[in-house]
């Protein structure tokens, strides 16, 4: 029941951490490797602000231990953003006002991300059903939803301008 | 929580192996256990995971015409894998929790539960699916068995589930917002051989079948075959979420809806 080596690759980077078999993978990912961007809301996989991207696919890492991600690629809302600035998201959850209080906003945008990879172009009801994982008591959802819808038409507009 | 050894076998031999310590339990995807832990409701010696076995994976056809679903797969994958050959099963698989959920919960891990509210059993029960474990398979319509109950023994694993395609079928679940649970949820299946409606979320003792309206809609496949029919309240649930006349009025409407979705 002692600590057990896990080797996780977080926003790019590969570390090998110690972890009890009980330890949840957000708490590994906040108290060991310092990213605070996943919250702790619910701790009961209600709320979805501790939301990752776990080997592309959206995942509460407050309900996984660390050990299951032994091995696994990780994405945190730390590396959503790139080098040369926020991500088209983070700029339409500004733009449209996509937040309030601003707990949910990580777990928000990371289940976005991967919301918009596997649905590029979302009707505004799949969007909703698409977050239904991710509770937000501030906004009402409403202006999540045009942020999400924003940022989608946005990322399509660069997309054809590449082509 | 309290804490425990974990074991992440590759092969379904040292799964059972591992988990013939005591007090060992099964680990699918986490997303009823890992609650429960945290509220110390379950506390096991020892977690044994599924997910690294390979053969417990995807969904497959069989020559007879019936899928065989892997005991570790997820409901996401469920939902995007079986779509083709049987779109009632996917559509369920699609609606179960939220996205984080079907990408970590299992079948094998739903079935094994066997909540009352749960989506899985419906399916298997309304399909007639044959529940597949490392020491034999066990007919749905002797596998559940009440509230959290099965016929699983300790330590037996759900390796996969086989679910004969019916000509229709369609899943009808009204749902509970918060917990995102079917409060009331019917699966209504046609084969040549008659029809099969299985209804989640309403009795007291889990999951079964409405044999009343199984006959009216073998006898003639429409939504007004139904009409008339109704469940005794006595044994359905209550709660502040519906009494129990309101779950046996909506079993009825649900049954309907799933016929007229379904034909």
């Amino acid at each position: 029941m002692g600590k057990q080596i896990i080797t996780l690759t977080v926003n790019g980077e590969k570390h090998e951490v110690a972890a009890e078999p009980r330890e949840l993978l957000v708490h590994t990912l906040r108290e060991t490797l310092k990213l605070t961007g996943p919250h702790v809301g619910c701790e009961t996989s209600h709320c979805g602000a501790c939301t990752v991207d776990i080997d592309g696919k959206s995942v509460k890492s407050c309900t996984m231990f660390a050990a299951q991600a032994d091995g696994a690629e990780i994405t945190t809302i730390e590396g959503i953003a790139t080098p040369d600035g926020m991500h088209v998201l983070q700029e339409m959850f500004r733009e449209h006002h996509g937040l309030q209080c601003g707990f949910c906003t990580p777990g928000m945008i990371t289940r976005a991300y991967r919301l918009l990879q596997e649905n590029p172009n979302p009707t505004e009801e799949e969007v909703r059903f698409g977050i239904a994982g991710n509770l937000c008591r501030c906004t009402g959802y409403q202006n999540i939803v045009k942020a999400i819808l924003a940022a989608a038409a946005e990322l399509n507009a660069s997309k054809e301008a590449a082509q | 929580m309290y804490n425990f050894e974990f074991e992440k076998p590759a092969t379904i031999a040292d799964a059972v192996a591992a988990l013939g310590a005591e007090d060992a339990q099964a680990l699918g995807g986490g997303q009823t256990l890992l609650p429960t832990m945290k509220q110390r409701l379950a506390m096991p010696t020892k977690l044994v995971s599924l997910s690294g076995i390979g053969e417990m994976q995807g969904v497959c056809s069989n020559n007879d015409g019936s899928l065989s679903i892997g005991g570790a797969t997820t409901h996401a994958t469920v939902a995007a894998e079986a779509a083709a050959q049987y779109p009632a099963l996917a559509d369920l698989a699609s609606h179960i929790g939220d996205p984080a959920v079907r990408n970590r919960g299992t079948i094998g891990g739903s079935l094994a539960n066997n909540d009352p509210a749960a989506c899985y059993p419906a399916a298997a029960l309304g399909s007639g699916a044959t529940i597949v474990t490392n020491a034999r398979e066990i007919a749905a319509d002797d596998y559940f068995q009440g509230l959290f109950t099965t016929a699983l023994e300790e330590g037996e694993i759900i390796t996969g589930v086989r679910f004969p395609v019916p000509e229709a079928a369609n899943y009808q679940k009204f749902l509970q917002p918060a917990s995102r649970f079917a409060l009331v949820g019917v699966f209504v299946a046609k084969f040549a051989d008659g029809v099969r409606v299985a209804v989640t979320g309403a009795s007291e003792d889990g999951v079964f079948r409405w044999s009343e309206a199984e006959q009216a809609l073998s006898a003639s496949f429409s939504p007004e075959a139904v009409n008339g029919l109704q469940v005794d309240p006595a044994n359905m649930m209550g709660d502040i979420h519906g009494t129990k006349e309101y779950r046996a009025h909506l079993i009825g409407v649900l049954t309907k809806r799933a016929v007229a979705a379904a034909s």
